[in-house]
Formats: structure tokens, sequence, C-alpha cells
């Protein structure tokens, strides 16, 4: 089962979609998340997040200042500014 | 031409023009809600992302954070008012400023001290003609706000209640602000932000819904120390999109009521001055009638 992937800003969801992984840099080092990932709240560092679409399509986002939480496959990327650099 | 007729044209035409201005005004707002409202939506999901995860901390986990935990006593409170920049908008100010007397009415007969931090023109001007003290303002850009705006309160009341009592902090935090229910209501909210009651109106998780087991990277009291700033941010930036929405709406209709009211001005001068002309000219025939009896009998 694919990953529910929303990238969220302040002012606007900026992407939602299905995912095979994400790849984000939390304040400890990076980490991958694939379905089934244990429920998780992070604190992101200031870096890229890597969405890798079903089919093998990848996006990158520009989170800064922000979290990030994983339960039930639903993978929610919060940032107060948050673009898509791809 | 008679000069009370003259009275009721020049007031005629004073109520056309107003009601050009009102009527204007009005349009304007109508596009200017739907814009306010969008922002509002748009901006939902991160709000409710972060209420979200501050609850699942604040639930999974037992740590005291100052943010969270409730002080023995309570000495100073803070009232966050969210007014506007502008008035001509009905009741929209008076009713978040009646508000907050009540509270803070209430907050001083429980025996605290209250300390006000003030958004808006018209609010500001109300502290200012009462010669009443507040400890920060912000004004400007009440129609519009930013999120940078937000960020700035926040930080400025988080840093005020993490302070010590004795040196001049609070303890507790509430913001009042219109919130936009529909087009035609538009109600004064009041909310206690800080320390945190997670559970609040709309943006509440459903109570059935079961959070799970969170894991914390890193540590949960990090954790929370990085959410809770974001949380109160999202909050009075929530409150700030509402304020401005329900702003829009209600400057909608104080104008629509304003233009019906000229409206009705127009009609009743109308009639009035059509009575006035009639009234000339009836006068003039029985002079002119008056006038030639007058010269029969002569003859």
């Amino acid at each position: 089962m694919p990953l529910q992937v929303s990238v969220v800003s302040a002012d606007q969801q900026v992407w939602s979609g299905e995912a095979e992984m994400v790849v984000a840099r939390t304040t400890e080092g990076e980490i991958g998340i694939l379905a089934g990932h244990t429920p998780l709240l992070a604190i992101l560092a200031s870096g890229e997040v890597r969405v890798t679409q079903v089919g093998g399509r990848k996006i990158t986002a520009d989170a800064a200042e922000g979290f990030l939480s994983v339960e039930h496959d639903v993978v929610t990327i919060v940032a107060r500014d948050a673009q898509l650099t791809s | 031409m008679g000069a009370q007729l003259r009275v009721y044209r020049s007031k005629i035409r004073s109520a056309q023009t107003t009601k050009k201005i009102t009527r204007a005004m009005e349009l304007i707002s109508a596009s200017r809600i739907q814009k306010a409202q969008q922002r509002v939506a748009a901006s939902t999901p991160y709000s409710r992302a972060v209420t979200r995860a501050v609850s699942a901390v604040a639930t999974f986990s037992n740590v005291d954070h100052i943010l969270t935990t409730e002080p023995e006593k309570i000495e100073r409170a803070a009232i966050v008012v969210f007014a506007s920049d502008r008035g001509l908008a009905g009741a929209f100010n008076s009713n978040v400023l009646r508000a907050s007397e009540e509270l803070a009415t209430l907050l001083k007969s429980q025996g605290k001290e209250v300390v006000y931090y003030v958004i808006g023109r018209r609010a500001v001007g109300y502290f200012g003609f009462r010669r009443r003290a507040f400890e920060q303002s912000w004004i400007g850009g009440t129609d519009n706000p930013e999120f940078e705006t937000a960020k700035e309160i926040g930080e400025a009341i988080v840093a005020k209640f993490i302070q010590p009592t004795s040196e001049g902090g609070v303890d507790e935090i509430h913001v009042i602000y219109n919130r936009f229910i529909s087009m035609l209501t538009q109600e004064p909210q009041v909310v206690r932000l800080l320390p945190l009651e997670v559970v609040e109106g709309v943006e509440a998780p459903d109570a059935s819904e079961v959070l799970p087991l969170y894991e914390f990277e890193p540590e949960v009291g990090d954790v929370l120390d990085a959410l809770l700033p974001v949380y109160i941010e999202s909050r009075i930036f929530n409150a700030m999109l509402q304020s401005a929405a329900s702003k829009h709406a209600a400057t909608q209709k104080a104008m629509k009521a304003a233009s019906d009211n000229a409206d009705g001005l127009i009609r009743d001068y109308t009639r009035l001055a059509n009575n006035a002309r009639q009234a000339e000219i009836t006068q003039q025939i029985s002079e002119i009638v008056g006038g030639a009896d007058a010269l029969v009998v002569k003859k």
C-alpha cells in the first residue's frame, strides 16, 4: 500500500499524493519512510524532503522549520515555508 | 423655486452621493470576503496538522512542559484582542472590545492582573482614548494578514509567558477575535491559548478517533519545545484570518444597510419635494386667480 503524503505550509497545502518513499532530514539525521512505518513525530532540520512517487517519479520540497508526522501510512510534512523545488 | 423645495433637492442629492459610496464599499468587501475565506480554507490543513501533532504529544507524554502545565496560582493574564484597522463595519469592533472588557472584568474578579496586546488601529484608538495601557500593539494589515505578523505576535506572547511572573511575565494568555460563521453571522470568540488546552472547537480531532502511539525524534520534550511556538503561531494566524474574513463580511452587511437606508431617504425626500412643488404650484395658481378676481371686482 502506498503512502499518503501531504506537504503543508502555513498558508496552503503545497502538494499531496501517493508515494512509495519519503526521505527527510530531521534534527537527528536523515530518515527514510516506507509504508508500514511506526507512528513518528520528528522535527525537521532545514533541508530537502524527497518524495518518490508511485511509478518512480521524484519530487523534492524545501521545508524549513517544520515537522514530520507519520501514522498509519499517512505522512504529513508541515513547515512554515514549504515549496516544491522541482 | 421655493426655499423648501431647494432644501429637499439638496438632501436628495447628498443621499444619492452617499449611496454611491456605500454601494461601492459594499461591492468591494463582497469581493474581498471570497478571497479571505479562501485564505482561511487554505490555511486549515496546516493548523489541523499542527493541532493534531500537538495533541498527540500532549496526550502521549507525561513531560512537564512550561507551556502545558497549569501554574499553581495565576497572578497575571494577558488578553490579545484582534480588531480591525478601519471602522464602517457595524458592530465588528465593538463586539470584540466588549468581549474583552467582559473577560477583563471576570479575570480581575478572580484577582488576576490583566495586560493587553492589541491588534488593529481601532483597538489601539479605543485603548488610547481611555488612556489604558497596553503591552504591545500591531497596526496595519488586518485586512490581509501576513504570516510574519502572526509569527511576531506569537514570539512576543510566548516570550512573555516564559518570563517569570515576578519579572512581569504572564501566567495565562487569552485571545479574542471575531469568528467567521457565515456571511451574516460573526461571533466574538474567546479562547484561552496558554497554558495549553488542545481541545478546541472546530479543529479538535475527533474524540472517537484514537491517536496512535508515536515515536518521537529527538526527545519528547524537544519535540514539544519546537512544536508549541508553531502551534501558537498557527492559532494566531488562524485568528487573524478569521477576523479579516469577518471584517469584510461585517463591512458588507453594514454598507448594504447604509445603501438601503439611503434608498429610503431618497424616496422620502422625493415625496416631500413633490409635495412642496405641488404646493408651490397651487399657491401660484391661487395667487393668479386671486389677482384676476381682484381686477374683475375693480371694474
